[in-house]
């Protein structure tokens, strides 16, 4: 009999997901013990598990790699960078919440368990080390995210937009699902180093076909286009702090999945997918910047704007470098700072019960709410990816990286594209600043302030202080070549 | 002080004014009172302190002094400030211009005075973190961040077609801007930093120089602004503020010429050779084709808005001309357009705040009741028409001669240019100074006050001064012109040589 230790896997690098799945277990018995009352307390229950997983992630080995569950696993410093974005943007979707549910008088248990689900499902997506692993973890995030999306069920919107993203979501979920039967079917591993053994430098047609497909399926979690059609009617449908959720943690976790197959899988074959990101990046950008210009609602403009970032972040994959993935981590950290703080000024946009949504809504708010105006131009222009703001460092990476690897069209379509995006930013800004005010809205409820104000610290001050955020960046990067 | 120098305080006073005056808080009057002297302050202390720095800098060197580095963004971007011979002057010529700029908003502006002054500091900062940054990323940095609050100060103080102004004034400088973003990434690559020192050294390939060349041109050709690309300004200036228009022309237009002596220039010298001809041409047309323009126009402000145009066709031609007494008398005009221009848009707005119209036709026969504002207003308009004794004249001078010396063809056309500035400043000054007095509103306005006086004072002196003794301010370009010429020369030497030394294919 093999000793004991040999039976069962390491347990170690697994401890965050561990912690979790436990925690959430005692808190569904606990909501369903004590019924409706519980939303509250399974709330904060929620947040501090999160916040515990976070620590936990952030006390794991900075450096090294290690796997378990016989190497379905892995846990380095890429997952160690990504898996604290997911947990932050989890966290910050449940503080960004509690007002809002209470207040709409549908604060059910059921929505913090569900964030914490998805959260799960999210970090095994971070950490997936074969395809069957990565497809656990993209399905449990997916069923968790349908529902939530509807969560605001007595609301026609609400319930449109998640049966809207639950049959597309299938639909790709079934794509990528092809894709990696078709990548098992011709290398005959399902494990990222296997599949680059077994690849050898060579793709031949079916590898290609089932590249593409996979390549279809992270194209739509990322909603990066021709993907994308679910993006904007979700976002618009699900209740505001959902659509904060979807923006942040899911795209985060997305976006990993994508490079751990693609950078962890198919470093060898890079030609192929090259150009398939290289296409995407580029309609990803122009449709996003171009159809944001004509949107009247802040939910559908972050929508398309959210479409645009990804097609930027994608520049630092299609690079397919070191630098590009150290680019399009930063990226994405810089992003969510600048999504969550947009999404906490939305959500304080309320006036006696009433939520507003709308562009006009924010007409002079710099007179009415000076700080909060001040807040959302810096958030604007950093989307605008206008210095000194991190969301022009943001880009300034990957199309560092861009251009190294030579691909100098994408990097021109990238920045003239960009400007085209600046406008839209820049009408917000136009709005707050230069528009006659409306009526005062309620203060900022406290949940709100400190979410705006640590993403607005990153925002405005990455300029004085890039280094630990870079260095994290590129300690991920590294650890994936 | 935590390892900061005398440069890095130039940048940081105007945003410890910027945000003393952010916590200001209280009634409306008294955070507008305090706003503006506090703003008055902090311009005059940045001032002082770059007084200082003038005073450690020695002005027969070459190379870059005050130098300062901190770790930045990687190993070869760092945060690196120093002056030389090109960018002290227009340090100097920043902080100098700033204090007027708030003496000028004294009272015409008179809604949201606080935010208008935090946006001025923060604009102070960009425009002297552009001159002194000695890294193309921080360069680029301070070189966009500028357009944040002057886009603000066009939109919210400017007048009726501010935003529209405001729009395509930022939407047109980023465009051109961004794509020297992506040269400065391929220089990186290529050299391996974006040390401005170290790329002078570095010698580009010139294939790639071309393209260098032509992404900065995009970029320095807007900010400049050179005709075709220059539409923007006038709708920019008119809409704006007199104290934006002040910092427009006196100093936001000297990043473009700044940047063609700092880095298209030296960096890429092959390049530049090879599209003298473009720019001689550009330059030319920019000469008459707004001047005659200007001719035309019925608002004050647009008038002196093609004028400046026509002026940065001057400095253009000076410095690709390539040859010493071009490229001193384009630097030279820089300084003095910003002063003499800096000036005129402080006349208009002198008699906007009381007329509140710009309209040309507005007005007639100021000299009867304003006799101190004709007289200040007849030195800046001979200074812009380029009159011996003021100092437009040196600066359009020394550029003519050098264009003359490069190519007389190019000379013979851009005198057309002088000519032309001639007729429309003077018919200009002719329509709104002199005539009859009988437009009946005009009736009861009154000569400058206290404070315009001490405004319009000291630049009337300068004029006239840097017009017949303009030795301080050539004597401090001209070792770094030097400097620069003697690199230039060896480089395009160089790459004779090579190109001499392939084989000839048989």
């Amino acid at each position: 009999m093999p000793p004991v230790h040999a039976a069962l896997p390491s347990l170690a690098p697994l401890l965050p997901e561990l912690i979790l799945g436990i925690g959430v277990l005692v808190l569904i018995l606990y909501g369903a013990w004590r019924g409706e009352r519980s939303a509250e307390t399974v709330s904060v229950g929620a947040l501090v598990l999160l916040l515990f997983a976070l620590f936990v992630v952030i006390s794991q080995p900075a450096h090294g790699r290690v796997t378990t569950l016989s190497g379905a696993f892995v846990s380095d410093a890429f997952s160690k960078v990504m898996k604290s974005l997911v947990l932050l943007g989890s966290a910050a979707a449940i503080v960004l919440s509690h007002d809002f549910f209470k207040r709409e008088k549908i604060d059910r248990f059921e929505f913090p368990v569900l964030i914490v689900l998805c959260t799960i499902g999210m970090m095994v997506m971070v950490s997936a080390n074969d395809l069957i692993a990565l497809y656990l973890g993209l399905e449990l995030q997916s069923l968790a995210a349908y529902v939530i999306a509807a969560f605001h069920r007595d609301d026609v919107r609400s319930t449109e937009a998640g049966l809207k993203y639950f049959v597309l979501g299938a639909l790709s979920s079934g794509m990528l699902l092809y894709g990696a039967s078709l990548i098992y079917g011709f290398t005959g591993t399902v494990s990222f180093p296997g599949i680059v053994s077994a690849l050898n430098d060579q793709a031949g047609a079916g590898i290609v076909l089932g590249i593409v497909f996979v390549a279809a399926g992270v194209c739509f979690k990322m909603s990066a286009v021709p993907f994308h059609m679910w993006t904007p009617d979700v976002y618009e449908g699900s209740p505001t702090p959902v659509t904060a959720f979807f923006a942040a943690a899911p795209k985060m976790a997305a976006v990993s999945m994508t490079v751990r197959v693609f950078i962890g899988a198919l470093p060898d074959v890079t030609a192929v997918w090259q150009q398939i990101f290289v296409f995407v990046s580029i309609v990803s950008m122009a449709l996003g910047s171009f159809a944001a210009i004509g949107q009247r609602s802040i939910k559908r403009l972050m929508a398309y704007s959210s479409i645009a970032n990804i097609g930027y972040a994608l520049i630092g994959l299609a690079s397919g470098s070191q630098e590009g993935i150290e680019g399009l981590v930063l990226y994405m950290i810089i992003y969510l700072a600048m999504t969550l703080g947009t999404f906490a000024i939305v959500l304080s946009l309320r006036r006696r019960d009433v939520m507003f949504e709308s562009i006009e809504d924010l007409s002079g708010l710099s007179r009415t709410h000076p700080w909060i105006a001040f807040c959302l131009a810096a958030m604007m222009f950093s989307l605008a990816g206008i210095p000194p703001l991190a969301g022009f460092f943001a880009k300034f990476y990957v199309f560092a990286a861009a251009i190294k690897a030579g691909l100098v069209t994408l990097a021109v379509i990238g920045v003239v594209t960009s400007v085209v995006g600046a406008y839209y930013y820049l009408r917000i800004v136009k709005i707050m600043y230069f528009d006659e005010p409306k009526e005062r809205y309620e203060p900022m409820a406290p949940g709100l302030r400190v979410v705006l104000a640590l993403s607005s610290v990153v925002v405005i001050l990455f300029v004085v202080m890039p280094d630990p955020l870079r260095a994290a960046a590129a300690n991920a990067a590294k650890s994936l070549f | 002080m935590l390892g900061l120098g005398i440069l890095s305080g130039l940048l940081i006073v105007p945003l410890c004014g910027a945000a003393f005056i952010l916590t200001l808080n209280g009634d409306e009057a008294a955070v507008a009172r305090n706003s503006r002297w506090a703003a008055l302050a902090t311009t005059i202390v940045t001032f002082a302190l770059s007084l200082v720095a003038w005073s450690r800098y020695d002005a027969t060197s070459a190379s870059f002094q005050l130098v300062e580095s901190h770790a930045w963004l990687a190993q070869g971007i760092r945060f690196k400030l120093g002056v030389d011979g090109f960018s002290m002057p227009l340090v100097l010529l920043t902080t100098f211009l700033m204090p007027f700029c708030v003496g000028a908003s004294w009272n015409s502006i008179s809604t949201r005075v606080k935010e208008y002054y935090v946006a001025f500091l923060v604009l102070e900062t960009t425009m002297i973190g552009v001159f002194q940054a000695l890294d193309l990323v921080l360069f680029y940095l301070f070189f966009e961040a500028g357009l944040i609050p002057m886009f603000l100060i066009i939109g919210i103080w400017g007048g009726k077609r501010r935003i529209y102004a405001s729009f395509k004034f930022f939407l047109y400088t980023l465009l051109g801007s961004v794509l020297m973003l992506l040269a400065v990434m391929a220089m990186y690559w290529e050299a391996g930093t974006t040390d401005i020192p170290t790329l002078l050294q570095h010698r580009f390939p010139a294939e790639m120089q071309w393209w260098l060349w032509l992404a900065f041109f995009a970029s320095f050709a807007v900010k400049m602004p050179m005709w075709p690309v220059h539409t923007w300004l006038p709708d920019a200036h008119v809409e704006a503020p007199t104290a934006g228009s002040v910092i427009l022309a006196g100093i936001l237009l000297k990043m473009g010429g700044y940047g063609f002596i700092r880095i298209s220039l030296p960096m890429l010298p092959v390049a530049s050779q090879d599209f003298a001809p473009l720019v001689f041409a550009l330059s030319v047309i920019a000469i008459i084709f707004t001047s005659l323009t200007a001719m035309m126009q019925t608002d004050i402000k647009k008038l002196i808005a093609y004028s400046s145009v026509a002026h940065m066709g001057f400095v253009t031609l000076g410095l690709f001309t390539l040859n010493e007494q071009g490229i001193q008398g384009a630097l030279f005009l820089m300084i003095s357009h910003g002063i003499v221009s800096g000036a005129l848009f402080l006349c208009v707005g002198v008699v906007y705040d009381r007329m509140h119209t710009r309209e040309i036709a507005a007005y007639g026969g100021l000299v009867k009741r304003m006799p101190l504002y004709a007289a200040a207003m007849m030195v800046f308009t001979m200074a812009n028409v380029g009159l011996p004794g003021t100092s437009g004249f040196v600066g359009e001078f020394l550029s003519m001669m050098g264009a003359f010396k490069a190519n007389p063809m190019v000379a013979f056309f851009s005198t057309f240019g002088i000519i032309l500035s001639a007729g429309y400043a003077l018919w200009l000054y002719a329509r709104v100074i002199y005539g009859k007095l009988e437009k009946p509103n005009l009736q009861g306005i009154l000569d400058l006050d206290l404070r315009e006086k001490l405004i319009i004072a000291p630049l009337v002196v300068l004029t006239i001064y840097y017009g017949v003794h303009p030795a301080p301010v050539l004597d401090v370009f001209a070792p770094s012109t030097e400097a620069l010429m003697t690199g230039m020369k060896a480089a395009l030497a160089n790459t004779q040589t090579a190109a001499a030394a392939l084989p000839v294919p048989r």
